[in-house]
């Protein structure tokens, strides 16, 4: 093995198991919520294992317990995971190398922090490879798959959520995660377009929608604001041939 | 196995599982339709992490409480001075201790 993939896999264990632990507290309480929701423990891995995003999951169990139409179910599972969509199109240049499978097998993991340290990779100017997408995304997968089961067995031994704190913990790691992009431009404008546009659609519209509904505004807001100039950014006077 | 799945149960995680596979690959689809991403576009797209994670933070910090509004003011905070899991860290014991002291 080369020096260069055994960094990259370095990497990417470091980062997936950095997320793995700031997911683990919902791999867990997703399987606890699944059989209290009466679906069996291998159901809730099927689920984990299938779909692999922890937000629709949760809705989509609370909705198994009320008994709702089958699919109005998918269709609230879809309207939670639409943000993807925009995921995977601003992934497009990073992983536009690939091979078809590679694309078909790496966008299969795409979730929000596999999205924000792709980016980031990309930001740093260093190469987003299949490898260290799969391994990156390996090293959440599997944790929460285990600690889905966990949860299962644990079951309604889990008090509540709210009581250690659990209920801030993915907001807080969303904020994090936010603030890893803020040198990038018009970061302040989008986010606080996307933060007040995410509150009145919650407001007016309701969840899950507010979140596709605040994204465009942030989105819709960098569109239309200036354009950063790419000469602006070198440096005056005289221009420096590169490699000379 | 028939206690393990129920074919219901099965039919919707099986519909989730595809219709999330869709959004994960739909907007690299649309994207490589076109030809040329025109500069605003690019710049749209660029703005894409910040976008969707703001609207997964901004609801919680207005509806959740003094408490929840209170701690991600803290986190805030450290997340421009400390990087992200220790950020993470001690936000989660702040908002135990507040939690504790309010009741």
């Amino acid at each position: 093995m080369t020096p260069d993939r055994k960094d990259e896999i370095r990497d990417a264990v470091q980062r997936g198991l950095a997320i793995a632990i700031a997911a683990a507290p919902f791999g867990v309480l997703f399987g606890a919520i699944a059989v209290d929701n009466g679906l069996t423990i291998a159901e809730a891995a099927l689920m984990s294992a299938t779909l692999y995003a922890g937000a629709s999951q949760l809705v989509g169990v609370e909705l198994f317990n009320h008994h709702v139409a089958p699919w109005l179910v998918v269709l609230s599972i879809f309207a939670v995971n639409f943000r993807h969509v925009l995921y995977s199109a601003a992934m497009a240049p990073h992983v536009r190398h690939l091979t078809f499978w590679q694309k078909a097998t790496s966008f299969f993991l795409l979730i929000d922090p596999q999205f924000a340290e792709a980016e980031r990779r990309a930001d740093a100017g260093r190469k987003v490879t299949y490898l260290w997408l799969m391994v990156l995304g390996a090293s959440v997968y599997f944790p929460w798959l285990a600690l889905t089961i966990v949860g299962g067995f644990l079951g309604n031994l889990i008090g509540d959520p709210r009581a250690i704190g659990i209920d801030v913990l993915l907001p807080i790691y969303f904020m994090g995660l936010v603030l890893g992009f803020r040198s990038r431009a018009n970061w302040l404008p989008v986010v606080i377009a996307s933060a007040a546009g995410s509150i009145l659609a919650l407001h007016f519209v309701g969840s899950p929608w507010h979140v596709s509904l605040g994204a465009l505004a942030g989105i819709a807001v960098a569109a239309v604001l200036p354009l950063e100039s790419k000469a602006a950014e070198e440096p005056a006077g005289e221009p420096v041939e590169e490699g000379t | 196995m028939e206690n393990w799945f129920h074919t219901q149960t099965l039919l919707i995680i099986a519909a989730g599982a595809i219709a999330t596979y869709l959004t994960r690959i739909g907007g690299y689809v649309f994207i490589m339709r076109m030809k040329s991403i025109p500069p605003r576009a690019e710049a749209a797209l660029n703005a894409v992490p910040a976008a969707v994670l703001t609207t997964l933070v901004a609801p919680a910090a207005v509806t959740g409480g003094f408490d929840v509004s209170l701690t991600l003011a803290v986190a805030f905070l450290l997340g421009l001075r400390i990087s992200l899991l220790p950020m993470l860290g001690a936000s989660w014991v702040f908002v135990m201790i507040l939690r504790h002291f309010t009741g």
